[in-house]
């Protein structure tokens, strides 16, 4: 077996040192009732590179990738060109094959990319820090709105119906069973909920995801200040972190927390796995956040070096009284997040974004002007909402059999709600050329 | 002795008495060391302008952004590609890793991470694909996880299985969640969850997250669970005991089947930490044990890469008794294929993550399965098993074990063999810096004084175990004949000497600022 290597003379060797007959010896302490009396059912011998290969490549082939059609999906995971120097850099065994940076003198590649990192989401977010990755940005939503429980003592989440629903799945999982209450407001289709009347004094944060799950863009600033005005946070939740290369950020709305899913820069699609979470948050609320966090200090000859630090707040100190239990995140997804950012700089991620908004607009237009499809929304980054004539799944089903990946029905995201049904979300991104466009625009000509 | 021969006796330094002249006399025009190259931070090095990146320009639209202000600077810099990739390869040769070297971090599970797992996860059919698209143009996907979610159910023994977590802790909060949810669905509120001393921090932030009062229970002299004192605390309160086996101490808990009993008989259930799942793969089923919970870490067990610190995967395995609490989303194979129920439905508890789970790792762990196959990994548990049980022998007589007899997959050590001699546990790991290795895990598990915790894994071959205890015993001679400060003065031949921990956390320094925002602030 390849990745194996004790001989069988190693191993006798060895348990001769031991000083025992045989392996099973080693085991005396597993109650005999407990043996595996067969081996492991249905599962064949070690196979090779190139059999083991056979079988996953006859996987892959049973999906339809994403660059292999024209694409149009997004909510909440968007497909954009990772340039090929961050899989690289990534794949370097020293990034890739170590642990948690626990022995800071031999882990000062992992610890100052994570400073890079923090201080590059504190600089897109409008933050002032940030930590050093959660699993993905729907964690890190469940882990801001109890962090804003903390902060205030308080424990009534209010959610606002642009609020990706798997987001506000999670958040709610989060309330029910560690105890806070999460408002629902209803489905904010049309982009102009008012959740200002809903803050009361017991209020902890109302959390708004910008653009919302329907693509609409807002200004927070007002809602930021009504939140203030009664002791409660702003949660900022942002799913297409690419928007903030054109968006004037969250901290200068107002917000005091601000997640985001990073994976938008850097990472594939990966139906959904792994991603990486992003928190940043206000200096004062520091020692709130959940996960780790990188810091600056020196070494014992004075040179600039990077520990964790703050780790007082985590689960491997503190306990039962730590600020979560997480502990493993998401690191190589965010080293590929900071290459990708430091690729791109301030000019790249710029015309990125405005890449991104400026297709989504030809595309709006386009689909606009095709008979039973209305675009719903006045302002949008890169995905928008359309009112069908017909039911959105069905459509989306049809456009799968002629090989166009046409957008998320609504009805994915939320069951149960008829007036949802003939809802479409439609993304673009830089991969979106004219053909792709022009395919979707004559296939709902065609099937509408 | 062998070092001399392989050549490695040679790289201690010579200024052992002197712990403040860390690398020799040598200075540098650029404080460069040869290969170790000083590197500033990608911010201290970008120009305005400047890209990575060639891009299109956009087409002419009318902007439709609403009411949002335009992006002012953000205050990123600009570089080229070589600027980058040079950048990042200099931050890559300052850290340790097991592509280079031994790193024997007990409870982590650093093994071997197979390159073909590394390119099946990126073929473009899983790599490439939304976790929205329509459920037919992702069968191959769906099939994946469902076959990963069979052999994890084989290797357990147990009846369901909840794939989407995140990593271990994420794992541990949604078997816990589903404990809570069938002791609430049978009306029963109970507040305590005992969890012995040992445990590793994620199961006390866990259950107490939950609302839970963490009630610890103490060791046994031989590092095992304390059967009276359990008994003591059992009690119509307690909702649940999470454990984990082989514990982690690395032993195995001899009394796992009684403890199950008793903890049944309380009408509470077992919450297994799966972390150490590899010691015992292809040998016993946890299921056989009485569990009814456990997350297992793809990122330890089946070999997905730590990548500094994540991603990993937690699926948790759960009883008949739970599987119909389980979390949305799960794979379901029908007639007509495979389908994907999105939405908690009836008992479900809800939702741990947003999608289907860290597809990434399950091609990885997949690959792994069957790379391995029944024999690889039954023979892959012997041999970490075995490595670590010979590292324990080799080493009983010149360290301290904490406990007496055999191991499963990681060894060990207290302090007490260092007693007197001024140097610490940590003083000896970094010590081992030097020397070219990766620590072991030090002082955890907390019922061990000083611990050091040595998991070698099955992927090291001896020759590397041999040199590993001769250097191991070296220092351990060393210390014990007062050169005390060739440990406190460690390490002198990494990229940095030990760092100030204790003022990083006074003055926290969490981001880099421009200069002229730093001198304004000093104003
Ligand atoms: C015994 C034990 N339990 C739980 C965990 C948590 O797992 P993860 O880091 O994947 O969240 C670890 C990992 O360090 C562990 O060693």
């Amino acid at each position: 077996m390849r990745y194996l290597p004790l001989t069988g003379n190693d191993r006798r060797g060895m348990l001769a040192r031991i000083g025992v007959g045989s392996v099973d010896a080693l085991f005396e302490d597993v109650p005999k009732s407990a043996w595996r009396s067969q081996p492991i059912e249905g599962l064949p011998s070690h196979a090779g590179e190139l059999d083991v290969e056979r079988r996953m490549k006859a996987l892959a082939a049973k999906n339809l990738p994403a660059g292999s059609v024209p694409f149009f999906v997004g909510a909440g995971a968007y497909r954009h060109h990772v340039p090929a120097a961050v899989d690289h850099l990534i794949q370097r065994g020293e990034f890739l094959t170590s642990y948690t940076p626990y022995q800071p003198e031999v882990s000062q590649g992992t610890l100052q990319y994570l400073f890079e990192f923090q201080t590059q989401v504190a600089l897109l977010t409008g933050m002032d820090v940030a930590n050093a990755s959660m699993y993905d940005g729907s964690t890190a939503c469940g882990e801001a709105v109890m962090m804003a429980n903390r902060v205030t003592r308080r424990s009534r989440a209010i959610l606002s119906g642009g609020l990706h629903p798997h987001y506000a799945e999670v958040t709610r999982t989060q309330a029910r069973w560690t105890n806070f209450t999460a408002v629902d407001a209803s489905a904010d289709i049309d982009g102009n909920e008012d959740l200002a009347a809903l803050i009361d004094g017991e209020t902890s944060c109302v959390v708004v995801q910008n653009p919302s799950v329907f693509g609409h863009v807002r200004d927070l600033s007002s809602l930021a200040e009504a939140c203030h005005a009664k002791g409660a946070l702003l949660i900022v939740v942002v799913t297409e972190i690419m928007s903030l290369g054109l968006l004037s950020p969250p901290g200068e709305m107002g917000a005091d927390i601000v997640v985001a899913e990073g994976q938008s820069i850097g990472n594939a699609l990966n139906f959904g796995g792994p991603y990486v979470g992003l928190f940043a948050t206000r200096e004062k609320y520091m020692r709130q956040m959940p996960g780790r966090l990188c810091g600056e200090t020196v070494d014992a000859d004075g040179r600039r070096g990077w520990v964790l630090t703050l780790s007082t707040r985590e689960q491997h100190i503190r306990r039962e009284k730590a600020t979560s239990n997480i502990c493993t995140n998401s690191g190589l997804c965010a080293l590929a997040f900071t290459i990708h950012l430091s690729l791109l700089g301030e000019a790249g991620l710029a015309r990125l974004a405005q890449l991104n908004h400026a297709t989504a607009v030809t595309l709006a237009d386009r689909l606009a002007k095709i008979p039973g499809i209305t675009v719903i929304n006045d302002s949008f980054f890169n995905e928008f909402t359309v009112r069908l004539s017909k039911g959105a799944a069905g459509i989306v089903e049809e456009l799968a059999t002629r090989k166009i990946l046409g957008g998320v029905p609504v009805s994915r995201l939320i069951a149960g709600k008829p007036a949802l049904d003939n809802l479409l979300l439609v993304a673009a991104t830089e991969t979106t050329t004219q053909g792709h466009i022009d395919a979707l625009a004559a296939a709902f000509e065609d099937i509408l | 002795m062998a070092m001399n021969s392989t050549g490695r006796g040679d790289t201690r330094p010579i200024d052992t008495h002197q712990p403040h002249t860390a690398t020799g006399q040598i200075t540098t025009f650029t404080a460069n060391r040869g290969l170790q190259i000083e590197e500033a931070l990608i911010f201290e090095q970008g120009q305005r302008g400047r890209t990575a990146v060639d891009l299109p320009e956009p087409p002419a639209i009318k902007s439709r952004l609403g009411s949002v202000k335009p992006r002012k600077d953000i205050g990123l810099p600009g570089l080229s590609e070589p600027q980058v990739i040079r950048h990042y390869t200099r931050l890559s040769q300052k850290n340790f890793a097991i592509d280079a070297g031994f790193y024997p971090l007990g409870s982590c599970t650093m093994k071997h991470n197979p390159r073909l797992n590394e390119a099946m996860a990126r073929l473009p059919g899983f790599a490439d694909i939304h976790p929205l698209q329509p459920i037919s143009t992702v069968q191959g996907a769906l099939e994946a996880i469902d076959s990963l979610a069979h052999w994890l159910l084989t290797l357990t023994g147990m009846a369901a299985i909840a794939m989407s977590p995140g990593a271990g802790a994420h794992g541990e909060q949604c078997g816990m969640i589903a404990i809570r949810a069938a002791l609430e669905a049978r009306g029963d509120k109970r507040v305590r969850v005992l969890v012995p001393e040992s445990a590793h921090g994620t199961n006390p932030a866990t259950a107490a997250a939950l609302g839970y009062v963490v009630d610890s229970i103490p060791a046994t002299a031989d590092g095992r669970v304390d059967l009276d004192a359990l008994k003591a605390k059992l009690g119509p309160d307690v909702a649940a005991i999470m454990l984990t086996n082989p514990n982690t101490c690395g032993l195995f808990e001899r009394d796992i089947v009684e403890i199950a009993r008793l903890i049944h008989e309380a009408g509470a259930l077992f919450y297994c930490d799966g972390a150490n799942f590899n010691a015992i793969v292809g040998r016993v089923r946890p299921a056989d044990l009485g569990i009814d919970a456990m997350h297992i870490n793809l990122h330890k067990t089946f070999s997905t890469p730590h990548g500094g610190g994540g991603p990993g995967a937690g699926p948790v395995v759960l009883s008949e008794a739970l599987a119909p609490y389980a979390p949305a989303s799960a794979v379901v194979k029908g007639p007509n294929g495979f389908t994907l129920v999105e939405h908690a439905e009836g008992e479900s508890f809800g939702r741990m993550k947003a999608f289907a789970g860290q597809m990434g790792m399950f091609t990885r762990a997949l690959t792994y399965i069957l790379s391995h196959g029944a024999d690889g990994l039954l023979q892959a548990s012997s041999d970490a098993v075995l490595n670590a049980n010979y590292v324990l022998a080799s080493l009983k007589d010149v360290m301290s074990p904490a406990f007496d007899g055999p191991c499963m997959h990681e060894a060990l050590f207290d302090d007490h063999f260092l007693k007197d001699t001024g140097v610490t546990t940590l003083d000896f790991a970094k010590a081992m810096l030097d020397e070219g290795y990766h620590p072991m895990t030090v002082y955890f598990p907390l019922v061990v004084h000083g611990a050091m915790l040595i998991e070698p894994t099955e992927s090291e071959p001896k020759e590397s175990l041999d040199l590993f205890i001769a250097t191991l015993a070296n220092l351990a001679a060393r210390a014990k004949s007062g050169d005390a400060a060739h440990f406190t003065g460690a390490p002198r031949l990494t990229p940095r000497r030990r760092l100030d921990e204790t003022n990083a956390a006074r003055k926290p320094v969490l981001r880099w600022r421009p200069t002229e925002v730093l001198d304004e602030a000093a104003e």
